[in-house]
C-alpha cells in the first residue's frame, strides 16, 4: 500500500485572502482612523485645536498616559495586567521629591542632597522593585495577577502617603549650591521645540517596539503570553520573562511619574490615581488582547493618543468633564467591542 | 462475521443510525455507518482511537449534526439540533470528564437548570425528596446534600446517571466510564447498568477495556476508520474476534529503517520514578530504566494512565523525578530545566498540540523558530533573514502544507500543525527527539507522513522515542517496543511481535483491575 499525502486545502485557499479588503483595512487600522477622525471633528469645531502648539500641550498630557501604557502594553502581552502603576507613578514621584527635599543621616549628622540623575535612577530601580515585587507574587507565588497588583496598588498609594503625611513636595526645583537643580527639566524644557516628556515617551515607544519585534525575549514575551505552557515546553523561560515585565511596567511607571511631578512641579502622593485604567483603556483601544499575545506598540500608541487628542478637545470646545467621561468610556467600549469581533472570528 | 443490520430498524430498536457521515473540513470522521440501539439492552462500541467512536455517540446524542445519513429514533426520523433537543427525547450522554460542579451537593447538580420553584424560591425539600428516591433506585447511599467534590469518582459516575434518570432518559450514552475507576467501582456501576437495562433503558457503552465490556454487552459493533467493520451479538463473539475487527489490516504506516549502523546510546534512563503530578501519592512511572541508541526508533505502548506522558515529561525536564537518573550521551542531565534539555540536545513534542505545542497568537514560522531563537540572534537582536532561512528549510523539511511562515497557524490542518510542533523541535537540531502520541488527531496520510519523516531523522543518526495508544503504529517504524502498564514496564518486543502480544502485555485485552 503506498502513501498518498493529504492534500491540505485550506492552505491553498488561504492564499487568495491575503489580499487584504477596503474593509479589512479599515478594521487593522481602526485606532488610526479614529485617531484621524478625532483630529478631524475637532480641527472642524475649534480653530485652536489645528495648531502646533496645541499638538505639542496635547502630546505632553499623552506622555504621561502613554509611558504607563508602554508598560502595560508588555504586562498584557505576557497575559497579566498590572492595577498598580497608577499608585506606583504616585509613589515614585513622591519618592523623587523627598531625594530631592535632601536626605538626613541622623547618625553621621549631615544632609545628602543627590543630583537630578541621581534621583531619576534611585526612582526607576524604586518602580523596578515594585514591579518585581508583583512578578514574583505573580510568577511564583500563584497569585492572580489581578489580586496581586490590587494589593500592591493599595500598598504603594499608602506608603506615599505615610511619606508626606498626606501632604505635597512643593519644592522640587533644588538649588544651585547645592547642586541638585534641574528636576523641572523633564516637565518643561523643550528639544527643538517638542517637550522633553514627549521626547521621552517617543524613546521608550522606539525602545520598546525594538524589543517586541528585533529581540529573543520580545519572542519569548508574545510566546509566553499567546501560549505558556507551549512556551515552556519551547525552552523560554516563562517564569523569568513574566518578573522582567512587571519590572519593566513599574520603571515605566516610575518614569511617568517623574515627568508628572516635573511638570507639575509638585510631588502628591494622591497623583496619577485611576490612571492604570486609562493605560489598560489606551493599550486595548490599540489592539490588544487582554487574553495575552496580541498587542503592539505602534497601536498602543495610537491607543493613547487617541484617549489624550479626544479627551483635550472635549475640553478645548468646551465640553464638560461629566460629558468627557461618558464619551472615553464609549471609546473604550467600542475598542474593545471590535477587538472581539476580530478574535473572535477566527 | 455476522449480518450487517439490515435497512429497516426492528422492533426493540429505540434509536438507529443509517448511513451517517460526518465531516470536518477535508477529514472524514464517519464514511456512511449503520448502527442500532435495542431497548432494554447494552450496546458496545468498540474501536481505536480515532475510529470515530466519540463523533458517532456526539451525533446520536445531538451535540453534533451528521453531514449526511439520518438518525431515526422510535422508528420515525428525527433531527436533534442541540443536545438538549436528544435530551428532551430521552437521549443522555455521560462524558469521559463528568460535568458536574463539583462545589455544590448532589441535590443541586441533579437539578441543575431545571430546578424546582414554588412561589418563594427552589424547593428544596422536594428537590432532596426525589434525589433520594433516586439513589435508592440505584441502591447507592449517597446523602444528597454532600458536595460533589467529596464523592469518589465512581460516586459522581453515579450522580451524573441519576441526574441523566431524573430527566427520564431512555437511552444513555457511556463514554469510557470505567477508566478512572477502582475495582469495585467498576463492580458497582455494572450493577447499576444491570438494573437500568431489566428498567427498560438502553445504554451505549464505550470502552478501551475490552474484557470488561465484554461482561456486560448484549451487542458489540467495531468501528475503524470511520466505518462501521462488523457487527455481533454477545453470544457470537469473543476477544480475539474485536481485536481482529478493530485493528484489521493497517494502512502502511512504514518499517523499521534499515540498512545502516546504529550509534553509541543516546538516551540512558536509570531507575526513574515519577510522582503522581495531581498529587495522589504513588508513583505514576515506577523505576523505569531503558536506552535508546543514536539512530534507535523506540516505540512506548500503554493505554491512557499507563504513565507514558508522565515518563517523557519528566525526561525532558518538565515534571520532577522522585528517584533515578536521565543521561543524555553518558552525562547526567537529571533535574535540568526544559530550556537546559534543548540546549543539550533532547526535546518532546507534547501530546496535545492546541494546549502545549502551539502557540496560536503567532504565525506558523514563529512558532517553527520559537525554540531556537538563539540560532538567529546575533548580540542582542534577532535577524529576520537567518530566522526567514531556518522557517523556509524547517517547511521543507518537514514538508509543511501551508502558504509560508506568515501564515496564521489556524489555518493549518491538523497534520500539518503537528508537523509545526515536530519541525519546531527539529530546528533544535536535537540527539534524542521524545515524542507523545505523535499521531494523536491526525489523519492516517499525516501519520504516514510524520513516521515516514521520523525515520529519515533516525537514519541520520537522531535517536526517536514515541509514545502511541495504538497498536497499529507499534508495529510501523519502530526498531523496539516497549510496553507500559501501570508505571513499569511490562513487556520488550521486537518489530516482529503481533498485535495480540502488545495488546496482552498492556493489559488492554485482560482486564487491569
Amino acid at each position: 500500500m503506498s502513501v498518498t499525502p493529504a492534500i491540505d486545502t485550506k492552505a491553498t485557499t488561504n492564499g487568495s485572502k491575503r489580499k487584504k479588503s477596503f474593509v479589512e483595512l479599515l478594521f487593522e487600522g481602526r485606532a488610526f482612523f479614529a485617531l484621524i477622525a478625532i483630529v478631524v471633528v475637532f480641527s472642524l469645531m475649534s480653530p485652536n485645536y489645528f495648531t502646533v502648539s496645541n499638538f505639542l500641550i496635547m502630546a505632553s498630557h499623552v506622555a504621561i498616559f502613554g509611558l504607563l501604557a508602554i508598560g502595560m502594553l508588555l504586562v498584557i502581552l505576557n497575559g497579566g495586567i498590572d492595577l498598580s502603576v497608577g499608585s506606583t507613578l504616585g509613589f515614585a514621584g513622591v519618592v523623587a521629591g523627598f531625594l530631592m527635599q535632601g536626605v538626613t543621616l541622623p547618625q553621621f549628622g549631615i544632609i545628602l542632597y543627590p543630583s537630578v540623575w541621581v534621583v531619576v535612577i534611585l526612582t526607576c530601580l524604586l518602580g523596578a522593585a515594585v514591579g518585581a515585587v508583583n512578578g514574583v507574587l505573580i510568577a511564583y507565588l500563584r497569585v492572580p495577577a489581578f489580586v496581586a497588583t490590587l494589593g500592591v496598588l493599595y500598598v504603594a498609594r499608602g506608603l506615599a502617603l505615610l511619606m508626606t503625611n498626606g501632604l505635597t513636595y512643593n519644592n522640587l526645583g533644588g538649588r544651585p549650591e547645592l547642586g541638585n537643580t534641574g528636576f523641572d527639566w523633564l516637565g518643561f524644557n523643550r528639544l527643538a521645540g517638542v517637550p522633553i516628556g514627549v521626547l521621552v515617551l517617543f524613546v521608550f515607544a522606539v525602545v520598546c517596539h525594538v524589543l517586541l519585534t528585533r529581540t529573543a525575549f520580545g519572542r519569548w514575551l508574545y510566546a509566553s503570553g499567546g501560549n505558556e505552557r507551549a512556551a515552556e515546553l519551547s525552552g523560554v523561560p516563562v517564569k523569568r520573562v513574566q518578573i522582567i515585565v512587571y519590572m519593566l511596567c513599574g520603571m515605566c511607571a516610575a518614569v511617568a511619574g517623574l515627568v508628572l511631578s516635573s511638570q507639575l512641579t509638585s510631588a502628591g502622593p494622591t497623583a496619577g490615581t485611576t490612571y492604570e485604567l486609562t493605560a489598560i483603556a489606551a493599550v486595548v483601544i490599540g489592539g490588544a488582547a487582554l487574553t495575552g499575545g496580541r498587542g503592539t506598540v505602534i497601536g498602543t500608541m495610537l491607543g493613547a493618543f487617541v484617549i489624550g487628542f479626544l479627551s483635550d478637545g472635549l475640553v478645548i470646545i468646551g465640553v464638560s468633564a461629566y460629558w468627557q467621561t461618558v464619551f472615553t468610556g464609549a471609546v473604550i467600549v467600542t475598542a474593545v467591542l471590535l477587538n472581539s469581533i476580530k478574535y473572535g472570528r477566527r | 462475521m455476522s449480518a450487517l443490520p439490515e435497512d429497516g430498524p426492528k422492533d426493540d430498536v429505540v434509536l438507529a443510525a443509517r448511513n451517517v457521515a460526518k465531516s470536518y473540513g477535508s477529514v472524514h470522521a464517519l464514511k456512511g455507518v449503520n448502527f442500532d440501539i435495542h431497548r432494554g439492552q447494552v450496546t458496545t462500541l468498540f474501536g481505536e482511537n480515532g475510529a470515530g467512536k466519540s463523533t458517532l455517540m456526539k451525533i446520536l446524542s445531538g451535540v453534533e449534526q451528521p453531514t449526511l445519513g439520518e438518525i431515526i429514533l422510535d422508528g420515525e426520523p428525527v433531527v436533534f439540533a442541540s443536545s438538549s433537543q436528544a435530551r428532551d427525547r430521552g437521549i443522555s450522554i455521560i462524558h469521559q470528564e463528568l460535568s458536574l460542579a463539583p462545589n455544590m451537593n448532589v441535590r443541586d447538580n441533579i437539578f441543575m437548570g431545571r430546578e424546582i420553584m414554588t412561589a418563594t424560591g427552589v424547593d428544596f425539600a422536594e428537590e432532596e425528596r426525589q434525589t433520594r428516591l433516586l439513589m435508592a433506585e440505584l441502591e447507592e447511599d449517597i446523602d444528597p446534600l454532600t458536595p460533589v467534590e467529596d464523592l469518589r469518582l465512581g460516586q459522581q459516575q453515579i450522580v451524573e446517571i441519576a441526574r441523566a434518570l431524573s430527566v427520564n432518559s431512555r437511552i444513555l450514552i457511556m463514554d469510557e466510564p470505567t477508566s478512572a475507576l477502582s475495582a469495585s467501582e467498576v463492580e458497582v456501576l455494572f450493577k447499576v447498568i444491570h438494573d437500568l437495562t431489566g428498567r427498560g433503558v438502553s445504554i451505549v457503552y464505550i470502552s478501551h477495556h475490552l474484557e470488561e465490556a465484554l461482561q456486560i454487552t448484549h451487542h458489540a459493533v467495531v468501528l475503524r476508520d470511520g466505518t462501521m467493520t462488523a457487527y455481533a451479538e454477545r453470544k457470537d463473539i469473543d476477544l480475539e474476534w474485536i481485536v481482529r475487527h478493530m485493528v484489521g489490516d493497517n494502512f502502511d504506516l512504514g518499517s523499521p529503517p534499515t540498512g545502516y549502523e546504529m550509534g553509541e546510546v543516546s538516551l540512558k534512563i536509570e531507575g526513574l520514578k515519577v510522582p503522581d503530578p495531581g498529587g495522589a501519592g504513588y508513583s505514576v512511572v515506577d523505576d523505569m530504566s531503558f536506552s535508546v541508541r543514536a539512530g534507535e526508533i523506540v516505540c512506548i505502548y500503554g493505554l491512557m494512565g499507563a504513565g507514558r506522558t508522565e515518563l517523557l515529561e519528566s525526561v525532558a525536564g518538565r515534571l520532577a523525578a522522585t528517584a533515578g537518573k536521565v543521561l543524555l550521551k553518558g552525562r547526567d542531565i537529571t533535574g535540568q530545566s526544559i530550556a537546559e534539555c534543548i540546549r543539550d540536545g533532547l526535546v518532546l513534542v507534547p501530546e496535545d498540540r492546541q494546549r502545549d505545542g502551539l502557540v496560536q497568537t503567532m504565525t506558523v514560522g514563529r512558532n517553527l523558530s520559537l525554540a531556537s531563537l538563539g540560532a538567529f540572534t546575533r548580540g542582542l537582536f534577532t535577524s529576520a533573514a537567518r530566522e526567514a532561512g531556518l522557517v523556509g528549510a524547517a517547511i521543507r523539511k518537514v514538508h509543511i502544507k501551508t502558504d509560508g511562515g506568515a501564515a496564521e497557524i489556524g489555518s493549518l490542518s491538523g497534520g500539518n500543525q503537528q508537523k509545526v510542533v515536530i519541525g519546531k523541535m527539529l530546528a533544535t537540531e536535537p540527539e534524542v527527539i521524545l515524542l507523545d502520541e505523535p499521531s494523536r488527531g491526525i489523519d492516517i496520510g499525516a501519520k504516514a507522513e510524520v513516521f515516514k519523516l521520523l525515520a529519515e531523522r533516525a537514519r541520520q543518526g537522531l535517536a526517536v522515542v514515541y509514545t502511541t495508544s495504538e497498536v497499529g503504529e507499534c508495529l510501523s517504524i519502530a526498531h523496539r517496543i516497549i510496553v507500559m502498564r501501570r508505571g513499569r514496564i511490562s513487556a520488550e518486543f521486537g518489530p516482529d511481535a503481533t498485535k495480540e502480544q502488545i495488546m496482552a502485555a498492556s493489559g488492554e485485552a485482560v482486564h487491569a483491575h
